[in-house]
């Protein structure tokens, strides 16, 4: 079964229960009554586990060491976007960064910060693809918490989740295992998420059929770790800031320069129109379902066979090198053989006048 | 992308590049006017690629660069003090005025939104009738149109909360203040596409009369920008002087007559201040008395605030071409796009700031076999 209709199967299966309340008010974070009604209306029972069924201040947890440990928080406008929303975006996101420290997702932590009036029908919407999302990444939620701000204190909802992934034995991730030589591979089609995302924003909307790509990369990680071990040199999922600003910081951090082929970035059609049409860099823009691999030059080939046969990775391509010549610096070159710098960006990647 | 990739082609950049160099024999300036064609001969590393006889320096065409920085400070203080809400072009919102940028007042409390066409600020008008809702309108002819059409419809509409600041600035009156300039280096120009897309090619060939110069109406695609040089070189290696149009698939002779029309209707033409320049008579566009009620300017009484820019520097220089963004010693020091000096490094359209995007020197480098 495809996963939007497992999606909307699990939505079926999982209705609202009747409550004597439509609307999520301050009391439901006073931690009295309402926040219990709130929790024990469903929350707990939709994301049941052992460890939360404690309903302990904290969680007691088996992990073999060594851990690897991450957190991010989720502030995204609008909460309901094309292909998902803030629930699942906010397991992902966590898990997807443990998977990039080589980690098999374990554990999460899961709060929320609700602004008074948000409708329980969009809390259950959410909650009901978090548990999804659980399911898909294969990981608990073991601890957490609801606060209620003011109306006009937040944004309908934030999201903050904290991630525990046990290390797989065959990774050895670092950005100083980076060499002249290595090959860059990304893993999908680029900028995908943040177009959906600003196609449904206010005073931005156009059409377009695009929908968020957020999803679990860890299987595809797995496989690689599995077949490549500790030729896999470095992952990252290049989310806010985009693939420019995760190699800008890869070359910084390692050292040494990186080239990059313009044409061949992977990049959809519909992707470039509407970035074209924003005057946005697509390479600027924020991902969610795709990750860059800096690997073994002689396995690269290799890596793009194994990523190219999973779910995630059909449109996995090498879109560079790392040099020694200009140290810490991106340099691209462009769709007509030029060369430039690819620089980090000042601020926020702002629509052009034309 | 179709109708776009065949303007990034490869193969045809490597024969246009070669038709160049086998054309031309001597050193020769050209200015692209702008800023869109800057960005594109920086992002696609175009200037590395044209032969050493080739100096291409960048015009003032940023209208956001250019916006003058009192226009500025009044967009913050209607947004800050006065409540309304401030509608703008993204681009604009970073643009430091005297103390802040609409970015910072927007962080302070103030309402400020960024959109795509003036024309959703005038919905935006319908949708909140007991809020004054102001747009920021920037920009070359290009924009003028749709700016006056957003006046146009709030006036039949009959709405009294909608009105705009009017920063709109002409290119062909700061051509000829360019060339009028006895320092000048320019021998030829790369017009704006879009600039004649909407007013035609009409007014550029009193300029090509009087000062000799080759005007080529180009577009933004590096093949178009290929195209274009060639025509140029063409010319000034045969010491002629002609307009030619290199857009032609999207420039007409006359230009877009309508929009032409509901800029007539709603502008005059005024002497107008080019930040980082000087004020260059006839070289903005005012709204008419006719529609004072529209002009934010005027409707609401804003205190006038003193202006002053950085005494060192070079924007002026940069902007007639006479000198380049790296040429001036703050560049990437003292100056860059979080902490401007200048209008040319405001926006990512301004000459400086497409330099520190995507110039490097070591870029001109050969890769690593990939």
């Amino acid at each position: 079964m495809p996963e939007l209709d497992r999606k909307a199967a699990m939505q079926l299966q999982c209705p609202m229960p009747q409550l004597d309340f439509d609307i999520i008010t301050l009391g439901h974070g006073s931690g009295g009554v309402l926040t219990h009604n709130l929790l024990n209306s469903g929350v707990f029972d939709i994301l049941k586990n052992d460890y939360l069924d404690q309903h302990h201040d904290g969680a007691f947890l088996p992990v073999r060491s060594p851990v690897a440990f991450t957190t991010d928080s989720f502030v995204i406008t609008p909460v309901f976007f094309p292909g998902g929303n803030i629930g699942e975006l906010a397991v992902y996101g966590t898990v997807n960064d443990l998977a990039m420290c080589g980690a098999t997702p374990r554990f999460l932590s899961l709060s929320f910060i609700i602004e008074e009036g948000l409708p329980m029908t969009e809390f259950w919407d959410i909650l009901v693809s978090i548990k999804f999302a659980c399911q898909q990444a294969n990981v608990q939620v073991v601890t957490g918490d609801t606060k209620v701000v003011e109306r006009g204190k937040g944004d309908r909802i934030f999201v903050n989740t904290t991630g525990i992934g046990e290390i797989h034995p065959k990774a050895h991730i670092a950005a100083d295992n980076v060499r002249a030589g290595d090959k860059i591979i990304v893993s999908g089609q680029v900028a995908t998420h943040g177009m959906a995302i600003m196609s449904v924003r206010e005073g931005l909307v156009f059409e377009t059929e695009l929908e968020s790509d957020t999803c679990n990369l860890y299987p595809a990680v797995e496989q690689l770790l599995e077949a490549f071990g500790a030729d896999i040199h470095f992952l990252r999922d290049p989310t806010r800031g985009g693939v420019a600003t995760v190699l800008n910081e890869l070359a910084q951090d390692c050292g040494l320069g990186i080239d990059l082929v313009q044409n061949d970035i992977p990049l959809s059609e519909q992707v470039e129109g509407a970035c074209e049409m924003l005057g946005l860099d697509p390479l600027y823009v924020a991902n969610e379902g795709i990750f860059i691999a800096v690997v073994q030059a002689d396995v690269a080939g290799q890596v793009l066979d194994v990523l190219r046969a999973t779910g995630t990775g059909q449109n996995a391509a090498i879109i560079g090198a790392v040099t020694v010549s200009h140290p810490r610096q991106v340099i691209l070159t462009s769709s007509i053989g030029g060369r430039r710098m690819l620089n980090m960006l000042t601020g926020e990647q702002l629509p052009r006048i034309c | 992308m179709k109708h776009l990739t065949e303007y990034r082609d490869p193969v045809l950049a490597g024969q246009y590049l070669a038709e160049i160099k086998r054309t031309v024999t001597r050193p020769w300036t050209i200015m692209e006017i702008c800023g869109g064609q800057t960005h594109s001969l920086v992002k696609y590393g175009l200037l590395q690629m044209l032969p050493p006889e080739i100096t291409m320096v960048h015009g003032p065409g940023c209208p956001v660069c250019v916006t003058p920085t009192h226009l500025i400070d009044r967009a913050i203080y209607l947004a800050l003090e006065c409540g309304v809400i401030l509608c703008s072009f993204g681009d604009m919102l970073r643009v430091p005025g005297s103390e802040k940028s609409l970015l910072q007042a927007k962080a302070e409390g103030a309402d400020v939104r960024i959109l795509y066409s003036p024309l959703e600020a005038v919905s935006l008008a319908q949708k909140y009738p007991d809020r004054e809702v102001v747009f920021f309108a920037v920009g070359f002819e290009t924009t003028a149109p749709a700016n006056a059409l957003s006046v146009i419809q709030a006036h039949q509409l009959g709405l009294t909360n909608y009105s705009i600041i009017a920063s709109h600035v002409l290119v062909p009156p700061a051509m000829e203040a360019l060339l009028g300039d006895p320092e000048t280096v320019v021998q030829a120009f790369l017009a704006a596409g879009h600039v004649c897309t909407i007013m035609g090619n009409g007014e550029y060939y009193p300029i090509v009369e009087k000062y000799q110069v080759p005007i080529i109406v180009t577009g933004f695609e590096p093949i178009d920008l290929l195209q274009g040089i060639l025509m140029v070189v063409r010319q000034l290696e045969k010491g002629e002087a002609r307009l030619e149009n290199q857009y032609a698939r999207v420039v007409r002779e006359h230009g877009n007559q309508p929009a032409q029309q509901a800029i007539e209707e709603i502008f005059e033409v005024s002497d107008r201040m080019w930040r980082g320049l000087a004020v260059i008579p006839h070289s903005g566009l005012e709204v008419k008395a006719k529609y004072v009620a529209f002009d934010a300017t005027r409707k609401f009484d804003v205190p006038l605030t003193d202006t002053k820019e950085d005494e060192t520097c070079i924007a002026g220089a940069i902007m007639k071409g006479l000198k380049k963004p790296l040429d001036c010693p703050n560049f990437g020091t003292t100056c860059h796009p979080a902490h401007p000096l200048g209008a040319p490094m405001v926006s990512s359209e301004g000459s400086c700031a497409t330099y520190y995007h995507f110039y490097s020197a070591l870029s001109a480098t050969a890769p690593v076999e990939a």
